[in-house]
C-alpha cells in the first residue's frame, strides 16, 4: 500500500520543495540588501516579458532538456551521471569536427550529421566509467567527476594546439561555414507570420531537444529496454534474476545518457556560438543534476524544469545587468532546489507522508 | 635542472600538497565512517572567503582561521542533517553544498567588498607568516642538508606543519583509539555498532564535523598563507583532487599524504613549466593537468590494486525495519 497518493508524489512534493528553495533565495536577496520582489518582477520582465526574453529562455532551457534527461535516464539504472558536463564538452567537439571538416549543402543534413557526431563523443565519455561501473564496481559518480576534468583538459588541448586557427590568440575554432547555420526560432517563424525577436539565440535544435523528451519518454515506459532499464534501477539483483544482464544495461543506458548530453551542443555549439570555445558548456552540464531532479526524471517535469531553469539563467543575467546582483544568485537557487528536491526531500516527504496516513485512518 | 631548482620545486610542492593533505584527511574521517563527501571541494571554498573576509576586516588572521572553520562546520552541519538526519542521498547533498559555496561566496563578497566577487588584498597581520624552524639560518650554510633543512622544511606557515602533523594525529585517532575503531566500524557494518550500544548517527556527525574543521584550514590555508585574499572559485577543484588523492590512498592516512605529495607535485611541475621536453617528446601542461585524474580513474579500475571503499559507504542507516 502507498503511504501517499500519487499526485502528492509527482506534484505536491516537488513544489513544496520549490516553495522551500523560493523562501531561501528570497532571504538571500533581503540579506544583500536588495527587495525580492522588486527582483522577481525584473526577472519575469527580462526573462517572458518579450520574445527576446523568451528567446533567451528556450535556448538555455534547451540545454537543460539534454542534460536533465541524461541524469534522468541514468537515473532510472540507478545510476548518478554527474558527468554530464564533460560529455557535453566532448559533444561540442564532436560537432565542432562535424561542422568544419566536411563542406555542408544544406543545414539539415549537418544537423542530422552533427547532433550524430555529438551523440557519438558524448556517449564515447560515458563509455569508459560506465564500462569500470559495469565491469569492475568502480564508483561511476568518481569516474564520472574525473572525466569532467579530463575533458576539460582535453578540449584545452585540442583547441590550443590543434583546432586554433593560424594567427589567433583565442582558445577557439574558426567560424563555421554558412551553410551549417542553424535557423533561429526568428527565422523559423517569420514565415508563418509570427514575429519572433531575431537576436535571441533560441533555434531549430529547441524541436530536436523536445523531440528527445518524447524518445526518452517512449523509451523508458514503452520498450522492453526501458523495463529492463527501470528494473536495473529499482532492484539490480531482482533485475538479474529475471535473467536481466546488468553489464549490458549499465552499458547501454550511460551511452544513451552520455550521447543525450553530447548532443546539448548542437545548440550551444552550433546553434549559438558557430564555433567551439573554451568552456561552451558554462556548467549546464551540472544543472541538468537539478532539473533532473526538479522533474523527477520523468521526461515532461524534465521539459516543464528545464523552463523554469532556462526562466532563472535569462532572468538572472537581467539582473546582473540592472542591478547590483551578481549572477551568481542564479548558482545559490541551483544549490537550493537540489538540496531541497535532492537531499532534503525526506525533511518534506516524512512529515507528508505521517499526515497522509493520518488522514486515512480518520476515513476508515 | 640543477639542486637549487629541484629543491624549489620540492619546496613549492610542499605548498600545494597542504591544502589537498588537509581535504583528503578531511575526506578520510568523513568516508570511514560510511558518508560519502563530495562537498569537500565547496567548505573550502566558503571557509577560504570567510577566513579572507574576516582577516580582511579585523587584520588578525587568527579571527579569519576560526571564521572560516565556522562556516565550513556550518556547511558540514548542513552535509549531516541532509544525509544522516534526513537519510538523503549524500552525493546529491555534496553536489548542493559545493553549488551553494560557489553561490554564497561571490554573492556575499560582492556585498561586502564590491570588488568583483573577491576580499581585498591581505596585508600585515592578515596573513599567516612563515614559521621559521630553529637554526635555519644558521645551518642554511652547510652542503646539500643546509638547503634541504632551511628552504624546503622551514619556511612554511604554521598551517602546513598542522597539515602534515595531522597525518600521525589521524592514524593514531583512527587505528589506536576506541573512537576510531567504532568510527570505522560505523562505516563498514553500522548495525553491528548499533548492536554494541553505540550510536551510529552521534559518530557519523562526528566524523563529519572533523570532515569540516580539516575542510576549514584547508580553505583559510589557501586564502590567508598560499595567497594573500579570496578570489571567485579559488579553490580549482582542489577537493575533487583530494577525492582523488583519497581514492589513490585508499583511504589511508600516510598513503593520503604520499598522494598528496604526488599530486601537489604535479601542480608545482604544471606551473613551473609548460611543456616539458621529455626524451624528444613533448608533454603538454594540459597532460600535468588531467594526470591526478587519469591515475585516479586506473586505481578505481583496480589494474593497479583494487581500490575498495569502506563497505557501507553512502547508505544512510536505518535502524528499524
Amino acid at each position: 500500500m502507498d503511504k501517499m497518493p500519487k499526485w502528492a508524489d509527482v506534484v505536491l512534493i516537488p513544489l513544496i520543495s520549490l516553495f522551500l528553495a523560493a523562501i531561501l533565495s528570497a532571504l538571500v536577496i533581503l540579506g544583500i540588501g536588495e527587495d525580492p520582489v522588486a527582483a522577481v518582477k525584473l526577472m519575469v520582465d527580462g526573462a517572458l516579458g518579450s520574445t527576446y526574453g523568451w528567446g533567451y529562455t528556450l535556448y538555455y532551457a534547451t540545454n537543460f532538456m539534454f542534460t536533465g534527461l541524461a541524469v534522468a535516464i541514468a537515473a532510472h539504472a540507478g545510476l548518478f551521471n554527474i558527468g554530464g558536463e564533460g560529455q557535453a564538452m566532448l559533444g561540442g567537439l564532436g560537432v565542432a569536427l562535424v561542422c568544419l571538416l566536411i563542406p555542408w549543402p544544406h543545414w539539415t543534413l549537418a544537423l542530422l550529421f552533427a547532433a550524430l557526431g555529438a551523440g557519438l563523443f558524448g556517449a564515447a565519455w560515458a563509455a569508459v566509467p560506465a564500462y569500470l561501473q559495469a565491469k569492475r564496481g568502480s564508483h561511476i559518480v568518481i569516474t564520472t567527476i574525473m572525466f569532467n576534468f579530463i575533458a576539460a583538459a582535453v578540449l584545452n588541448y585540442v583547441l590550443v594546439n590543434l583546432l586554433r586557427p593560424e594567427g589567433s590568440m583565442d582558445p577557439a575554432t574558426e567560424r563555421f561555414p554558412e551553410a551549417v547555420h542553424l535557423p533561429s526560432l526568428h527565422e523559423l517563424l517569420a514565415p508563418i507570420g509570427i514575429e519572433f525577436s531575431k537576436s535571441a539565440p533560441a533555434n531549430v535544435s529547441l524541436l530536436v531537444a523536445v523531440g528527445a523528451c518524447l524518445f526518452v519518454w517512449l523509451l523508458i515506459w514503452r520498450t522492453p529496454l526501458g523495463y529492463e532499464i527501470r528494473s536495473l534501477g529499482k532492484s539490480e539483483p531482482g533485475a538479474r534474476y529475471a535473467g536481466i544482464s546488468s553489464v549490458r544495461t549499465i552499458m547501454i543506458a550511460m551511452l544513451i545518457s552520455g550521447a543525450l548530453a553530447g548532443m546539448m551542443a548542437v545548440n550551444n555549439v552550433m546553434g549559438e556560438a558557430e564555433r567551439l570555445v573554451l568552456n561552451a558548456t558554462e556548467g549546464a552540464g551540472f544543472i541538468g543534476i537539478a532539473v533532473a531532479l526538479m522533474g523527477r526524471n520523468h521526461p515532461f517535469g524534465v521539459f516543464l524544469a528545464a523552463i523554469l531553469f532556462g526562466f532563472l539563467y535569462q532572468g538572472g543575467a537581467e539582473l546582473a545587468l540592472w542591478t547590483s546582483i551578481p549572477r551568481e544568485l542564479i548558482v545559490v537557487i541551483q544549490a537550493l532546489v537540489i538540496l531541497f528536491t535532492g537531499a532534503l526531500d525526506n525533511m518534506v516527504r516524512m512529515p507528508l507522508e505521517r499526515i497522509f496516513l493520518a488522514m486515512r485512518k480518520g476515513q476508515n | 635542472m640543477d639542486f637549487l631548482t629541484i629543491i624549489q620545486l620540492l619546496d613549492s610542492t610542499v605548498r600545494l600538497a597542504t591544502p589537498l593533505l588537509l581535504a583528503c584527511l578531511a575526506g578520510l574521517f568523513s568516508e570511514r565512517a560510511g558518508i560519502f563527501d563530495i562537498g569537500l571541494e565547496g567548505k573550502m571554498l566558503m571557509a577560504a572567503f570567510f577566513s579572507a573576509a574576516v582577516a580582511a576586516a579585523t587584520g588578525n588572521v587568527w579571527l579569519g582561521l576560526l571564521a572560516g572553520i565556522g562556516s565550513s562546520l556550518l556547511l558540514a552541519g548542513l552535509h549531516g542533517v541532509a544525509s544522516i538526519t534526513f537519510r538523503g542521498n549524500q552525493l546529491i547533498s555534496g553536489v548542493a553544498i559545493n553549488f551553494l559555496a560557489a553561490g554564497m561566496t561571490v554573492l556575499i563578497a560582492q556585498d561586502w567588498f564590491q570588488q568583483g566577487g573577491r576580499t581585498p588584498s591581505l596585508i600585515g597581520g592578515g596573513r599567516f607568516t612563515p614559521f621559521d624552524l630553529p637554526f635555519a639560518d644558521s645551518l642554511s650554510g652547510v652542503p646539500v642538508l643546509g638547503p634541504v633543512y632551511s628552504e624546503l622544511l622551514s619556511g612554511h606557515s604554521i598551517l602546513v606543519y598542522i597539515a602534515f602533523l595531522a597525518v600521525p594525529a589521524t592514524w593514531w585517532v583512527l587505528f589506536r583509539t576506541r573512537f576510531g575503531l567504532r568510527l570505522r566500524a560505523v562505516g563498514e557494518n553500522p548495525a553491528a555498532v548499533d548492536t554494541a550500544g553505540v550510536s551510529v548517527v552521534g559518530l557519523r556527525y562526528a566524523a563529519v564535523m572533523i570532515c569540516g574543521l580539516l575542510c576549514g584550514i584547508a580553505g583559510a590555508y589557501l586564502a590567508t598563507a598560499l595567497q594573500a585574499g579570496f578570489v571567485k572559485d579559488m579553490t580549482a577543484g582542489r577537493g575533487f583532487i583530494a577525492l582523488a588523492a583519497l581514492i589513490f590512498a585508499k583511504w589511508r592516512p600516510w598513503h593520503a599524504m604520499g598522494a598528496c605529495l604526488l599530486f601537489g607535485l604535479l601542480q608545482a611541475i604544471a606551473l613551473r613549466f609548460q611543456n616539458i621536453e621529455l626524451g624528444g617528446i613533448t608533454i603538454p601542461v594540459q597532460a600535468m593537468d588531467a594526470l591526478p585524474y587519469v591515475l585516479t580513474v586506473v586505481i578505481l579500475a583496480g589494474f593497479v590494486g583494487k581500490a575498495i571503499p569502506p563497505r557501507a559507504g553512502g547508505e544512510p542507516y536505518v535502524k528499524e525495519r
